[in-house]
């Protein structure tokens, strides 16, 4: 089946299935940088707290993806479930790796001189740290994100959805115009979603770099 | 005022004590200057009194209280705090970032505004032409401007200064050091700075602590330091041109006697107000060293001294600077 030929006939599917993988991508990344942010906030009080989490962090993304999904599977099913996780897993790196980078590349004579004047930790951190680590921490969540739209694929293999199902059945079928289908839209979504954060990280940058 | 009681600090790992065995008195609103070279312990003893640091033995009293005692965050609310770098946050505009303790004391937004305002017009940045600008777009005058007016913001008893110069060049330093002494006046703050310049320490101090190797070898006002070095070490800070550098610190107010002794003196031709046709002029506040110069400038040993609205006020010859600083002591009496 060729590819326009597939799209008219299954456009139903197509929006389905584009729903499917987003909901997953965006509850994976909503977790992931939540979670991410705590911790990279988290260990920047301690630095060989930050040591273990960073090498934990690296070795969940040092796994191939789809073993980190099997190794999901006996605990948590076939499923969103395993999706879910296995996407926070594995893009916890890049977000915890530049919250914490950006906070501890922060000149240390501004932190100084908010100590010196009497400023209190929690004012120093919310008032001077997490504005200052902002841009380093959107960039983060914009690899982060890529990533998770791209990995979120994997999800199709595991009986979570997604436009993956797209590209594995197809691949089965030897349909050229469901991988096509799949993959194209995989990868505007990615590029799109690429140049929304790129701009959003521009205007953070103007805001906050000094 | 801030009193340092045999007080010592160890780093772990450091071959000698930073700070060793410290007694130091510093007077409510003077100006006391920290001078040595490099690593003599002066920003170790600066960031005990704000707690930055924690004395390894010996007491630190503000005010006669322990400051152990003290809660660090109210202790150092009350304690102005200016570095060499400045540490302004960048993220954050000039009025921001002056604003930034009387809104952590939660001060009334029309307060805080009236505050900021009055503070950039007392380091002279129009507050309208800066308020709301970025760090980045200031030179390093004005981000030392911003940064004074960031430690004055909550009207802190004490301001602690470490090298609050040393990123200027020269003629801006000057500048500054000139204009932070015209506003020292109008505030009153009880002042520690720390500096590596003796010039500028000489310049600044009503007291100096030389300090080597975090001990003070001599704490005494500039003139006494000059004149009387107590130590070979202080004599070699203080460097050439001692004779000099005492001129500076004498004004030409302290200098001048009557005209009418001059009159009798040399038995010259005097003009109605009370000097000779042509004869030159200088103003009460230059110093010995300015009337010096001018004295060379014309080749006359003699010139007159004006307050700001040119009335001669006195005369000032050369004999008078020669003895200024062969008896320092006596000069300063008068
Ligand atoms: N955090 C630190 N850890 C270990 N040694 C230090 C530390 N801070 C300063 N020192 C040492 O203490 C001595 C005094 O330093 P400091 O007070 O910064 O001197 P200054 O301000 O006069 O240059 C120096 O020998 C310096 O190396
Ligand atoms: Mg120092």
């Amino acid at each position: 089946m060729d590819l326009v030929g597939f799209l008219a006939s299954r456009w139903q599917a197509i929006l389905q299935l584009t729903a499917e993988h987003l909901v997953i991508v965006v509850t994976a990344m909503a977790i992931s940088v939540i979670l991410g942010v705590v911790i990279g906030i988290a260990i920047t009080f301690n630095r060989a707290a930050a040591r273990i989490v960073l090498k934990f962090a690296n070795l969940m993304m040092t796994i191939p993806s789809l073993a980190l999904f099997a190794l999901l599977i006996p605990v948590l099913g076939l499923g969103k479930a395993s999706a879910i996780v296995g996407l926070v897993a594995y893009t916890q790196l890049p977000l915890i790796r530049t919250v914490y980078a950006g906070i501890m590349t922060i000149d240390s004579t501004i932190i100084v001189a908010a100590r010196g004047m009497g400023l209190s930790d929690r004012t120093i951190l919310f008032k001077i740290k997490v504005p200052l680590a902002l841009p380093a921490v959107m960039a983060g969540i914009r690899t982060a994100a890529v990533m998770g739209i791209g990995i979120g694929a994997i999800a199709g293999y595991i009986g979570a959805g997604g436009l993956g199902v797209f590209i594995f059945q197809g691949i089965n079928r030897t349909s050229d115009g469901m991988v096509l289908t799949g993959a194209i839209i995989l990868s505007l979504i990615a590029i799109l979603t690429d140049q929304v954060l790129g701009q959003v990280l521009g205007r953070v940058q103007r805001r906050f770099d000094p | 005022m801030i009193r340092f009681e045999n007080v010592s600090k160890w780093y772990p790992g450091g071959v000698a004590d930073a700070v060793d065995n410290l007694s130091l008195f510093i007077n409510e609103g003077e100006i006391c200057v920290l001078v040595g070279s490099s690593g003599c312990g002066k920003t170790t003893t600066m960031k005990m009194i704000n707690k930055l640091i924690e004395p390894s033995s010996g007491t630190i009293y503000l005010d006669g209280q322990n400051i152990e005692t003290l809660d660090t965050l109210t202790l150092r609310l009350n304690i102005g705090y200016i570095i060499q770098e400045i540490g302004l946050f960048p993220h954050m505009t000039v009025a921001e970032n002056v604003a930034t303790i009387p809104v952590e004391l939660g001060w009334k937004p029309l307060r805080i505004k009236a505050r900021v305002e009055e503070l950039l017009d007392l380091v002279d940045l129009d507050p309208r032409l800066f308020g709301r600008k970025k760090p980045r777009e200031l030179n390093a005058s004005q981000k030392l401007r911003v940064g004074i007016a960031r430690a004055l913001a909550a009207n802190p008893m004490i301001m602690l200064m470490d090298e609050p110069f040393g990123a200027l060049d020269p003629v801006a330093r000057t500048r500054m050091q000139d204009e932070f002494l015209t506003i020292h006046q109008k505030i009153h703050k009880t002042i520690v700075l720390v500096t590596h310049d003796i010039d500028e320490a000489i310049r600044m101090g009503d007291r100096i602590a030389v300090m080597r190797n975090g001990r003070v070898l001599q704490f005494d006002t500039p003139r006494e330091i000059l004149s009387h070095p107590a130590d070979p070490f202080v004599s070699e800070l203080i460097g050439d041109r001692k004779a000099l550098k005492l001129m500076n610190l004498i004004s030409c107010a302290q200098l001048m006697h009557d005209v009418s002794e001059f009159r009798q003196t040399w038995n010259r031709d005097f003009k109605a107000g009370g000097t000779l046709p042509g004869a030159s002029t200088i103003g009460m506040q230059a110093t010995a060293q300015d009337a010096l110069a001018e004295m060379f400038r014309t080749g006359e040993r003699f010139l007159f001294v004006e307050d700001d609205s040119h009335q001669v006020q006195g005369v000032i010859e050369l004999d008078d600077l020669f003895k200024s600083v062969s008896q320092g002591d006596d000069a300063r009496k008068q």
